[in-house]
């Protein structure tokens, strides 16, 4: 939707299946073979046949074209093929510029996929040259030869100013781990799974970059992660219930850089992630109080909190408490930090499932869920929602666990 | 930044040697004869190639030949790219002190004639990850070289893989030393470079007269830092530099623990300094030691020589 006035894409297109490869440290295989594989694993889930596909969607980063995973897996034509910048901020534009494709008939079944040895990182015949400095290269480098050298550090910078602007020490952080690492622990698929952590542990972790610690700052992970969406009414006659896009939203801030955004406002939250809230909450009518669980982006623990701040889910300064209140469920398979780190693909897999009722930390009933996309990046959300309970489209609107059942 | 195996080091040095994708490993390089019939033929005596097609057209094996500089190197030196010499130096720092070339691959756009004056660059293409071969264990690193002729049309591609290792210890043989802490080096390697473009370089330059330059716009008048060809506030492209008084206060700061980085010796701070003139820049701290940097405190512009070509403006904080 634009900024401005409320889109028509809600209610339009679907979640039909979901597939992965395992999550691992060393796939001990190819980035097109992870990609194919977890393409294929969400199409049987789906219980669609790769000639059924005829849309495809990924990030920029990723290293496997468009046209050669179809070709890999058996897919022919195809009418709409899209990638999305911006690293992690781009999972749930995948699942958008899906919708989009779908619900105006460019595409009848869009598969959105991720796939990386970002752990063992053999990326063989990578030949991205420089040249002439592009602005992306000197937007970084204002920050390089001083030494602000990582991703950790970067999303210090903020972290810092907002431990300053509440009056909060770097222990609060622990809160979005422990949590994280409480749902990994129960999660057979997580890399941490068995592992939980406390918050004693969480603060006597060594520090990265200060304010940050090891346990604030998510793992490396090989794997794939394939998300199929075609329309609401094909999808009523798949094997399973829908997740429904109830809404979709992209964001970038005023002043917007990829990481660096220091130059702009307080830095004590995520204005990106602000203009894909007023979207999704516009779109779906929806408020904080109607969202069942929450999948939040977690490659470091700050901008969980900011999240929760930007959607509104608590007051500015106060999503540390809200988090140990345990008053949302949150980030059910994990999280990145305990789970995988997927780009964010496999939060929105869990969307899908406890939409389904499949999750392995299922929350009762849940029927309408939120899930984001990379933060301190220009980003992107979804409301995903059961069938006929994807909108807020009468006053009736149960809590959490009470889905309405009106169209 | 990984958070399982933290203390690895092969991961990090890893993670420091694939910066180096896609860097520069030669520019500007010309071939030091045009391309020659003599030259073709003592080449084809040498192989015993008798192939009549040449020497109308050099046989294409001798793309490197063409690229050379000769027992007396290239006239204006070599076109070898800071760097790869800094991504060789990284490697010689952790032990890998030996080198061998492992393989190459050609490949042939169109024929070289005689009279072609070639040109070449190259880039460093990828990093492997640690190999132990039975040389020893070490990295693959592989270059790919483009040449072109005439008016830069790509006549050739050569790809260059070469291992550098640190030798295996025959049997028996005394425990080295241990090598040196990857920071702690005689020989540490550089900071990186800032990253200088047609948009910012006038910052750049103000740097080097130890002036540190804002641009305002103007036609709304608003400062803007980092530096770009447009107007935040208002989209005008008409903007002028003018000096900072170099006073300003931290307004956001880190400490840099891990992982370790040869050119910075943690744990050290950096901040984000807001300036008078009302905007912010990252920075180092001079005068205060890491861990007594707080938000608020008040800092002086100062100009700090990091090595023979780079100088930084860096601030020096007071102590409250
Ligand atoms: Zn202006």
């Amino acid at each position: 939707m634009s900024a401005r006035k409320p889109d028509t894409l809600g209610g339009r297109a679907a979640i039909v299946g979901i597939g992965a490869t395992e999550f691992s440290k060393d796939s001990g295989r190819s980035e097109l073979k992870l990609a194919v594989e977890a393409v294929q694993a969400a199409l049987d889930d789906a219980g669609l046949a790769p000639a059924d596909v005829d849309g495809l969607v990924t990030f920029t980063m990723d290293t496997s074209p468009e046209i050669t995973v179809a070709q890999a897996c058996g897919i022919g034509d195809l009418t709409f093929f899209s990638r999305v910048h911006y690293g992690g901020g781009a999972a749930c534009a995948t699942v958008q510029q899906a919708a989009l494709a779908v619900a105006t008939g460019v595409a009848e079944v869009v598969v959105c996929y991720r796939a990386f040895n970002e752990r063992s990182g053999r990326r063989f015949g990578s030949g991205v040259e420089h040249r002439e400095p592009s602005a992306e290269g000197a937007a970084l480098g204002w920050s390089l030869p001083f030494g602000l050298l990582t991703p950790a550090s970067w999303v210090a910078m903020a972290a810092q100013r907002y431990l300053y602007a509440y009056g909060l020490k770097p222990e609060v952080f622990g809160h979005v781990a422990v949590t994280d690492r409480r749902h990994a622990a129960t999660n057979p698929a997580a890399y941490f799974h068995g592992k939980p952590i406390t918050l004693a542990e969480h603060a006597a972790s060594r520090w990265i970059v200060e304010p940050l610690r090891l346990l604030d700052c998510c793992q490396e992970t090989d794997g794939g992660q394939a998300i199929v969406v075609t329309s609401v009414e094909r999808a009523r006659d798949l094997p399973r219930p829908p997740a429904v896009i109830t809404a979709a939203a992209q964001g970038a801030g005023r002043g917007q850089e990829q990481m660096t955004s220091f130059y702009r406002d307080d830095l004590t939250g995520l204005p990106e992630m602000g203009v894909v809230a007023g979207q999704l909450w516009r779109a779906s009518g929806l408020t904080p109080a109607d969202i069942d669980v929450a999948i939040l982006y977690d490659h470091f623990t700050p901008f969980v909190l900011m999240q929760l701040e930007e959607f509104g889910f608590c007051g500015r300064g106060e999503a540390a408490g809200f988090v140990a209140g345990d008053a949302l469920p949150l980030n059910t398979h994990g999280g990145q930090l305990g789970e995988a780190y997927l780009h964010g693909m496999n939060g929105i897999a869990e969307a899908v499932r406890q939409i389904r009722g499949s999750s392995v930390n299922q929350v009762p009933g849940a029927a309408r869920a939120l899930v984001t996309a990379g933060t301190g990046v220009p980003t992107s959300g979804l409301l995903l929602g059961a069938d006929g309970c994807h909108a807020r489209v009468s006053a009736v609107s149960g809590r959490r666990g009470a889905p309405s059942l009106v169209i | 930044m990984t958070r399982d195996d933290l203390d690895v080091d092969p991961d990090e040095l890893y993670g420091r040697l694939k910066a180096y994708e896609g860097r520069t490993a030669a520019s500007g390089g010309t071939g030091r004869d045009p391309v020659n019939e003599p030259m073709i033929r003592h080449w084809c005596e040498a192989m015993g190639d008798t192939n009549p097609a040449y020497p109308a057209v050099a046989p294409p094996t001798m793309l490197q030949a063409w690229t050379m500089g000769g027992l007396a190197g290239h006239p204006g030196g070599s076109a070898r790219s800071e760097a790869y010499d800094e991504l060789l130096a990284l490697l010689d720092d952790v032990g890998c002190t030996s080198v061998v070339a492992t393989d190459c691959e050609q490949e042939y756009p169109r024929p070289l004639r005689p009279g072609d004056r070639v040109t070449f660059d190259a880039v460093i293409e990828s990093v492997s990850p640690r190999k132990t071969t039975r040389l020893g264990t070490g990295y693959f690193v592989t270059t790919r070289m483009n040449v072109r002729a005439g008016d830069g049309e790509l006549v050739g591609t050569h790809r260059f893989r070469i291992l550098k290792y640190a030798p295996a210890r025959p049997k028996n043989a005394p425990k080295p030393e241990p090598a040196p802490k990857p920071g702690l080096t005689a020989d540490p390697a550089r900071r990186p470079r800032p990253v200088i473009n047609r948009d910012n370089a006038g910052f750049w330059e103000g740097v080097a007269r130890h002036q540190l330059l804002i641009q305002r716009c103007l036609d709304c008048a608003t400062p803007r830092f980092p530096w770009l060809p447009g107007c935040g506030a208002c989209g005008s492209l008409r903007w002028e530099a003018f000096e900072a008084s170099g006073t300003g206060t931290v307004f956001s700061y880190v400490v840099m623990h891990h992982p370790p980085f040869p050119a910075f010796d943690p744990p050290y701070a950096v901040a984000l300094i807001e300036l008078a003139e009302g905007v912010r820049m990252v920075s180092g701290i001079t005068g205060v030691p890491y861990d007594k940097v707080r938000i608020g405190m008040p800092v002086e512009l100062e100009f700090l020589r990091v090595d023979e070509e780079l100088e930084l403006p860096v601030f020096r904080g007071a102590e409250a």
